[in-house]
């Protein structure tokens, strides 16, 4: 019997170990994936190094690095060890994604197999991109429903899961979970120190804490860190503060624009509100904070500069890395909400507490229809994608890689790279949090969607920085959105607004 | 020998002028005719559709050139006031003459995006070394923050970068001027103000126009500062005509609005720059 066990024993262990060494075998030779190994799959290390693609080369086009950048480069050179195969990574700023694949793909041109790009582009660039094969499609059980829909028109898959973002609220938790703050706090304002609930909270809490050093290091801090540079995504930025007041659940059939008569809905009190609000947090961000993209934010908030921030994961991830001044000290909870809410149907506010997640989606990749190495190209993304490349992916900030996999909403996953328990825990309730509401907001993603976001982000400057009020601000952005509509036809926009819509109303 | 051939000579020339001068700009003409976007990519015919909105229902363009022309002149006087100052400092015989000569035309050698990246560090208002040294005198300025600031900070890059170019036309008219109204000047006891004023200033005259146009046709164009600098903003208060037509043609795809602005500017500024020059030749040159 004991012979019997010490044999069990020994072939356990041997079996064990042969996982472990096969796990070291790709983890030392690929250090990146040295926690966890190769992780099986149908584009695994493993799977990968038995291709072999000597004499074809791939070209890639993403963005400036790090933020995606970083990651597509890096997986590149491994692809490139695995299989054989040449690639060659193009970077572009954000900004420039869409046009330098939009040119050459209206010429009829494929400079790039692969493009990288923002999920929001999909209306546009649909008719460009193959669609992912399906046995891509079959092995992607762990991708949430909602990720593989956003990636998808009409049930066709167009873009290449490979990053889930959406907007929440990021803050200092030493701060705002502090007896001491929080007395103080209540001393000098009358209030509560909380998680802010509303954005009139957030603005009174942002501006308390706005040009002093509450955190003892020798720095002044500031209220908030946001994306308020125009043609930076600040147009998202706005959504965000946006949802709160004018996404009313009592109120279906769009946020953007009426679908019923295609009109647009963006300087409606609800609107002009929150841009109210937003031209006041002028005076709570950093120094030269109305500059800043998105990686200023990233750097502003993950440096520990602001009480505050809100957009992508990104700065929170960065925040939470071991070698980040904050790690371990701040928290997430969903965006704020507001005390009223505008109701278009009867034309006043609802008094009522309403709060909306923002699913801005994130980045997104496709390969291009008339590329020459489609096999290739998906081979990569899949390779990109692929179970032990996103486990290590996700816990670095700067390579913007977000949580789209189910597993990926478990603390576990995150607690293993060091996370506090309790943080890990708020980080995937928040995001499990937005999953579960039903009043979300999905962003644009119809034909001269950049037409659209270009004239909000032009209008909302000009209010920022003082050129025109709130009001007049977003009056011009309605007139420029009616002559967008005008141009690209309104019954174009409203089919394809339709499908965002019915996301919205929950009816898909 | 048929004298026809040599007709065949003309013809490379002639087929490089077509291919990268005529034939784009016929094609800005025809693209601006066409509603050609992101949606109906393609060159259907939509008429003066596009003209007649950027005429009468976009205040935007107009207001960018405006300011494009504010920045443009502006910076192009200061280059000259100070390119000429350098180059006649250096044309002197002083010490370490070579040194200046090669120190002034540093700024010109380098690459304009990577020294804005520098400048907009420099700028920076929080993390920047001009406001940490300006901290100490109880100053921040907001430079890329305030909108008449950060057309100062586009102001000052400029003239930081080009100022160079202007000094090496300059220096070389100085140094190409006879001698002998300087001699019969300095015989007649004139001062070295007067020298300058009467001598070598209308013998400059010539250069001056020629290097002023140059620079203005140059900064007229300016993009690659307003576009890492400020990206237009705060709002749209640094947004240039370039940069405007930049937004409209590849951010927003609309490409058949963004070959009306640029034609339409196009014209503006052979119009602009013609009435210019007539107006300096006349001014420095009347004596």
């Amino acid at each position: 019997m004991k012979l019997k066990t010490l044999i069990s024993a020994l072939a356990s262990v041997l079996l064990i170990g042969s996982q472990v060494a096969h796990a070291d075998k790709w983890g030392d030779q690929f250090p990146h994936i040295a926690a966890t190994g190769d992780i099986p799959g149908m584009c695994s290390y493993e799977s990968m190094s038995q291709k072999d693609y000597s004499g074809r080369t791939l070209t890639i086009n993403t963005h400036a690095i790090p933020v995606m950048g970083e990651p597509t480069a890096l997986h590149a050179e491994q692809f490139e060890k695995l299989t054989g195969a040449k690639v060659e990574v193009t970077h572009t700023p954000a900004g420039d994604l869409y046009s330098k694949a939009m040119v050459p793909f209206q010429a009829g041109q494929a400079p790039y197999d692969i493009v990288f790009g923002f999920s929001n582009f999909i209306n546009d660039w649909k008719r460009y991109l193959a669609p992912v094969p399906q046995e891509y499609v079959d092995q992607m059980d762990g991708v949430s429903a909602s990720h593989k829909a956003i990636a998808s028109w009409d049930g066709v898959m167009y873009q290449y899961p490979v990053d889930g973002d959406r907007h929440y609220l990021k803050y200092r938790k030493d701060v705002i979970d502090n007896p001491e703050m929080q007395a103080k706090y209540k001393a000098d304002t009358g209030k509560e120190l909380k998680v802010p609930t509303t954005w009139k909270e957030y603005g009174e809490m942002a501006s308390y804490f706005n040009g002093w050093d509450w955190d003892g290091d020798g720095e002044l801090e500031y209220g908030s860190a946001e994306v308020m540079k125009k043609d930076d995504l600040m147009y998202a930025a706005f959504y965000s503060r946006s949802v709160a007041y004018a996404k009313n659940e009592s109120t279906p059939g769009g946020f953007f624009f009426d679908l019923e008569t295609m009109e647009p809905l963006i300087n409606n009190p609800g609107f002009v509100e929150a841009l109210t609000d937003w031209v006041d947090a002028v005076n709570y961000v950093p120094p030269g904070g109305i500059n800043f993209g998105l990686g200023d934010e990233i750097n502003s908030f993950g440096g520990g500069q602001t009480l505050f921030s809100f957009s992508w994961d990104d700065a929170f991830v960065a925040a939470m890395q071991p070698d980040s001044p904050i790690a371990n000290q701040v928290g997430a909870a969903q965006l704020p909400g507001a005390d009223k809410v505008w109701n278009r149907d009867n034309g006043m506010w609802d008094a009522k507490y309403n709060q909306a997640p923002f699913f801005v989606w994130g980045w997104a990749v496709g390969v291009a229809g008339k590329s020459e190495n489609k096999d290739v190209a998906f081979d990569y993304l899949c390779f990109f994608a692929n179970g032990a490349n996103h486990q290590a992916d996700i816990g670095i900030g700067r390579f913007g890689v977000n949580p789209f996999m189910e597993e990926d909403f478990k603390a576990d996953v995150w607690t293993q790279i060091g996370w506090d328990a309790d943080i890990a825990q708020s980080y995937v309730d928040t995001l499990a949090d937005m999953e579960k509401s039903t009043n979300r907001v999905f962003p644009l993603r119809v034909p001269g969607t950049f037409e659209f976001n270009s004239a909000l982000a032009t209008g909302t400057a000009k209010a920022l920085a003082g050129q025109l009020s709130p009001q007049e601000a977003l009056d011009e952005v309605y007139a420029e959105w009616v002559s967008i509509l005008d141009r690209v036809g309104a019954d174009n926009v409203r089919d394809a607004y339709a499908v965002g819509v019915k996301m919205e109303d929950n009816e898909l | 020998m048929n004298f026809k051939h040599k007709y065949v000579f003309l013809l490379p020339g002639l087929i490089v002028l077509i291919g990268i001068l005529i034939f784009p700009i016929i094609f800005t003409v025809r693209l601006s005719l066409s509603g050609w976007n992101s949606f109906n990519p393609g060159l259907d015919f939509i008429g003066l559709k596009n003209y007649i909105r950027l005429f009468t229902d976009d205040p935007r363009f107009w207001q960018s050139f405006f300011r494009l022309s504010f920045l443009a002149i502006t910076t192009v006087f200061l280059q000259y006031i100070i390119g000429f100052a350098l180059a006649h400092m250096v044309w002197k015989d002083i010490k370490f003459k070579r040194f200046f000569r090669v120190l002034f035309l540093i700024p010109m050698m380098t690459t304009p995006v990577i020294m804005t990246v520098i400048w907009r560090t420099f700028f920076h208002e929080s993390l920047g070394p001009l406001n940490d040294f300006l901290s100490i005198f109880g100053v921040q300025p907001p430079w890329l923050s305030s909108p008449g600031l950060a057309k100062v900070s586009i102001i000052v890059v400029e003239v930081w970068q080009w100022t160079s170019f202007m000094f090496l036309l300059m220096l070389a008219g100085l140094l190409s001027l006879p001698k002998e109204p300087f001699l019969a000047a300095a015989v007649d006891g004139a001062s070295p103000f007067k020298k300058f004023i009467y001598v070598t200033f209308p013998l400059m005259a010539p250069i001056s126009i020629g290097a002023i146009i140059i620079r203005l046709i140059e900064a007229s164009k300016i993009m690659d500062t307003v576009f890492v600098l400020t990206s237009g903003g705060p709002g749209t208060s640094t947004e240039t005509s370039s940069f405007f037509i930049f937004i409209k043609g590849l951010r927003e795809f609309q490409m058949g609005y963004a070959a009306t602005a640029s034609f339409t500017y196009l014209i503006i500024m052979i119009i602009s720059l013609t009435i210019i020059v007539k107006v300096l030749t006349k001014v420095l040159m009347r004596e």
